[in-house]
């Protein structure tokens, strides 16, 4: 399975996920950069975390300009798998290719730390190895990770199921004190209503090793290859990474 | 209107003496032109000449096996192995924080990191270390919350996690905050660039942000005292955009790899003066530029204000003849544009024309080898006498230990400072292996199997009380930090904070500093590879505490054996290594419970202090430590309160009674006392015996001291039970005592 990490200019955390794909999950991983406008032949696509172009702007809302953004959107509707990390989050909302918006955290500060994540559904590609309500313990790192949506919004996320993290305490409770940013409904992910473009705020590229702290974010990236595994015909997953540049 | 450029004004005005004017006029064979005052200025400035710190400098060990690059270059390199090098350098950002703390401490962390890629290195690790006036004053708190912020602000947005650093408090720092920011990066040993100019007529490349009128003159005034007036001087500080600076990081380390490239350097203190002339010396060539030709970001501007501008994100390049194409596409590709500025020239000159008017024309030697040069007059300082004086006696009954413990845990500088690194991304690029607030910071190595520990230190207490002992203290304690890790300390870089030179008895205290640094740095065989000085530290003529902080790198062999502060496992058995004494002097105590900075501070010896880093790398290499964790501010009742903390089982440890002779104090000097070469290491049950001979075997006193479990923090003195508290409410004091005075400052404003 190939994996593409798209490079913004000020995008930052795509040689974690490079490296996470590459040498933990073993599966093939190229980087594209913004300025391309094809994917080529991913079969899944992340959008990893960062300032893209700065960020001077609201975050994310320069890069959803950028000329990848184009066939983005149309792997995104043809059904495949997109991972909007953090500031790939931020992009996808900007974007159009999720609902809701970011606000500063309540706290006014940017928060690096680790926090908890309850899996909410596993019918997505990023969630479907992961058990549900599973607690799973990962990093953020952001100054403007407080999801909002006007409450019809979020009610209708709810009801479509597409709130995929939120954010708990350590034994899985959802509560004031576990929301780190201020997020309506502690929502730290969510997807499209096709279910196959998921964002969220911690990093799960960077909660792929004990060493580093926690490997309870590899699920996610396992998820994707167990999900393309069960998607495609025999021999397609073993293509190798000829049309990405590493 | 052209001023008198030998007029007392003008020259006073540049920060100069008759005497350096009168030197310049004799270099020249005639008198400067304004920009070429304006050059003389910042180059002979003491920021970047090092005019008064020089001689002193030249005493410090800089080299040894593993040096690749010692000072000199943009930044030092030492050999890490698998043919890689760790390319390093700690530098101050002091007064412009003071001025504008955001911008100044964000462009600081910039600088530091432009250090490190020029030389090839890709940035991986940031620390630093500051220093803030008490936090009950809300000034204070703006500041610290503003240089906070900066820092986060550039090293979240440019993607290169902030691992550790330290942070101290002290009413002397109230004016004049310190911000020494450390960067480290790694490159291919054999692959480290030079910031030289060589091959006469190679192109002179100009890239990175436009040339504006900010920061004109920011060197002349980090030379120079603060006084009422500084708030006028904020002109002179530079705005920083991470985003730009990623773009030219990323863009240089590409060209890099292409071999393209003579030189490089980037455009700090000094700006493009400091850069043309520096490149050109080092190459042993001339380099001549058309002002004309530099992106500006504003109209009408002199060539004095452009060479003098420190506009930030700049970069000065010499690409090989042929290969400038190749160079520019790259640059295009990242957005940024590679601009013909000036080509090198065979006659050692830095030649500035406007539009093919020569304007300035200095040899390049006379701007940096041939900078002035003084031998300050130093004496020992009137307060030190009187200063050293300690008597327990006059102190009165001390309070029982456990509140002392507590109000210990509750001052900002023991304090957990986890309100501060949250702020902070600390865990991109995937390789903190030991996040902040856990000693010193670990990264691993990608590609190899080893991790490097870092760890930046002074005790400025103990510098004021004792210049020569104090710098030891502080290279033995940031060496012992790295050790603790499990790594053995292979490099150093120094950052040297002090008052004004000019006055004898600050002299005094940088020249004996000096001396203690280079004789510790020698004795644990630690080369200081380069570094900074920062003087005039001063705000209406009262200096700061004498702050020589040291940056150290260690190795650690095998990344999957660092040892972590936290105890591990209840039934684990807990060790004191080293020697207690009756050493309060300069203490967190004397300064927290009693508002006194008196005494000497603790002898070291520094053979013993080899020993005991020896035993620590020994331990963690062989597997038998479990945990370590060195001794220091609070001395070891704080040592062991902060190895409970992070979800341990808590512990139970009976310390050797230290003899004081003043009733009521043998418990505190037991407890709090702060000798130094000594750290808490646990091993499983059973290892007792083995951790015992390691520590023997170097000739290291070591004793087991109780063990690991309980739930409490369980202290005796002697068999004397003094401390018995539950973790959580030890851990609660000592996490929130930071946050909560920010807090307290929301509601109030």
């Amino acid at each position: 399975m190939k994996f593409a990490v798209v490079v913004f200019p000020g995008s930052n955390c795509d040689h974690d996920a490079y490296y996470a794909v590459d040498q933990v999950l073993r599966e093939g991983a190229g980087f594209v950069w913004h300025k391309e406008t094809s994917l080529g032949d991913a079969d899944a696509v992340i959008l990893p975390g960062g300032f893209a172009h700065g960020d001077y702007l609201r975050t994310g809302a320069i890069a959803r300009f950028s000329p990848i953004m184009a066939d983005v959107r149309r792997f995104a509707d043809a059904g495949g798998p997109v991972l909007g990390i953090c500031n790939g989050f931020q992009v996808l909302l900007e974007a159009g290719l999720l609902p809701g918006a970011m606000l500063r955290n309540d706290s006014l500060h940017f928060r690096c730390e680790h926090v908890h994540v309850r899996v909410e559904h596993t019918d997505t590609p990023f969630t479907e190895a992961c058990r549900q309500g599973q607690v799973l313990r990962m990093p953020i790192a952001h100054g403007e990770g407080n999801y909002y949506a006007e409450p019809d919004v979020v009610a209708h996320l709810e009801r479509n199921r597409q709130v995929l993290f939120r954010y708990v305490d350590a034994a899985g409770r959802e509560t004031a004190d576990g929301n780190p940013n201020g997020s309506v409904a502690n929502i730290a992910g969510l997807c499209n209503e096709a279910r196959n473009v998921v964002g969220l705020m911690p990093h799960p590229e960077r909660a792929c090793e004990l060493a580093l702290g926690s490997a309870d974010g590899l699920v996610m990236l396992q998820s994707a290859v167990r999900w393309f595994a069960r998607r495609a015909p025999a021999g397609v997953a073993v293509r190798g990474a000829s049309s990405l540049s590493a | 209107m052209t001023p008198d450029v030998s007029s007392d004004a003008v020259i006073e005005r540049h920060g100069l003496t008759r005497e350096e004017f009168e030197k310049i006029v004799g270099m020249l064979g005639r008198q400067p032109t304004l920009t070429e005052l304006g050059i003389f200025s910042v180059m002979w400035s003491e920021h970047c000449s090092y005019k008064s710190s020089r001689v002193h400098l030249k005493t410090l060990p800089t080299t040894g096996p593993r040096v690749l690059q010692g000072p000199g270059e943009n930044a030092g390199a030492v050999d890490i192995g698998d043919g890689l090098a760790a390319v390093f350098k700690i530098e101050s950002h002091n007064h412009p924080s003071f001025i504008e703390p955001y911008q100044g401490a964000a462009t600081g962390v910039g600088g530091i990191i432009r250090d490190i890629f020029t030389m090839g290195a890709r940035p991986i690790a940031l620390l630093n270390s500051l220093r803030f006036g008490e936090l009950d004053s809300p000034l204070v708190r703006r500041n610290m919350a503003g240089v906070v912020a900066g820092i986060a602000g550039y090293g979240n947005s440019i993607g290169i996690p902030t691992v550790g650093g330290e942070i101290a408090f002290d009413e002397s720092y109230a004016g004049n905050p310190l911000v020494n920011v450390f960067c480290l990066g790694i490159s291919k040993a054999d692959e480290i660039i030079k910031g030289v100019a060589s091959g006469v007529g190679n192109a002179v490349f100009y890239v990175g942000s436009k040339t504006g009128r900010d920061g004109i003159h920011g060197a002349t005034m980090a030379s120079a005292e603060f006084d009422e007036k500084s708030a006028e001087k904020r002109p002179a500080v530079q705005v920083g955009d991470p985003f730009m600076e990623k773009l030219l990081l990323e863009a240089c380390l590409e060209v890099m790899k292409t071999d393209a490239l003579v030189g490089i350097q980037d455009m700090g203190a000094a700006g493009l003066t400091c850069s043309t002339c520096e490149m050109g010396a080092r190459g042993g060539a001339g380099v001549e530029i058309d002002v004309s030709l530099v992106p500006q970001r504003e109209t009408g501007m002199t060539p004095y204000e452009i060479m003098l501008s420190e506009s930030q994100e700049r970069m000065l390049l010499v690409a090989k003849p042929g290969r400038e194409a190749e160079v520019q596409a790259i640059f295009e590709k990242w957005d940024l544009h590679a601009v013909h500025i000036g080509t090198v020239t065979p006659d050692g000159l830095l030649r500035v024309k406007e539009r093919g008017t020569v304007v300035a024309e200095i040899p390049n030697t006379a701007l940096t080898d041939e900078a002035p040069l003084y031998r300050r007059p130093y004496s020992e300082p009137d307060y030190l006498r009187e200063a050293q004086q300690l008597s327990l006696a006059e102190l009165g009954t001390p309070a029982p230990a456990a509140e002392v413990l507590r109000r210990l845990l509750a001052s900002p500088t023991v304090a957990s400072k986890r309100w501060v690194y949250r702020q902070y991304d600390h865990m991109v690029r995937t390789n903190t292996l030991v996040m902040p607030g856990m000693g010193a910071g670990v990264v691993r190595i990608k590609d190899t199997t080893r991790a490097l520990a870092l760890s930046v230190d002074c005790n400025g207490r103990f510098v004021y009380l004792d210049p020569f002992v104090g710098a030891q203290l502080a290279v033995a304690e940031a060496a012992r930090n790295v050790a603790c890790a499990g790594a053995l300390p292979i490099g150093a870089t120094n950052c040297l904070n002090f008052g004004n030179p000019q006055k004898p008895d600050i002299m005094w205290q940088f020249v004996r500093a000096v001396e203690g640094m280079g004789a510790a740095c020698r004795a644990l065989d630690i080369p200081i590879t380069g570094g900074n000085v920062s003087l005039y530290n001063e705000t209406d003529g009262r200096g700061v505490l004498p702050t020589p902080v040291l940056g150290v790198v260690g190795l650690i062999e095998d990344a999957s054996r660092v040892v972590r502060r936290p105890f591990q496992a209840a039934g684990d058995a807990v060790l004191l290594l080293g020697s207690s004494a009756n050493e309060l002097g300069g203490s967190e105590y004397l300064k927290t419970i009693h508002g006194l900075i008196r005494g000497v501070p603790p002898a070291l010896d520094l053979q013993r202090e080899a020993a005991l880093q020896r035993v620590l790398v020994a331990g963690a290499a062989q597997g038998l430590f479990k945990s370590a964790h060195d001794c220091a501010e609070g001395g070891v009742a704080v040592t062991l309160a902060e190895c409970c903390f992070g979800g341990t089982p808590g512990a139970d440890a009976d310390l050797p009674r230290v003899a004081t002779g003043v009733p009521g104090f043998d418990d505190i000097a037991t407890l709090f006392g702060e000798s130094a070469s000594r750290a808490v290491v646990s091993v499983a049950a059973g290892h007792e015996q083995a951790a015992l001979q390691l520590a023997q075997g170097q000739g290291v006193p070591a004793v087991v001291i109780g063990r690991v479990g309980g739930g409490r923090v369980r202290l005796s003195a002697g068999g004397r039970a003094v401390v018995d508290e539950p973790v959580e409410a030890l851990e609660r004091i000592w996490d929130g005592a930071i946050g909560q005075r920010f807090e307290r400052q929301q509601t109030v404003a």
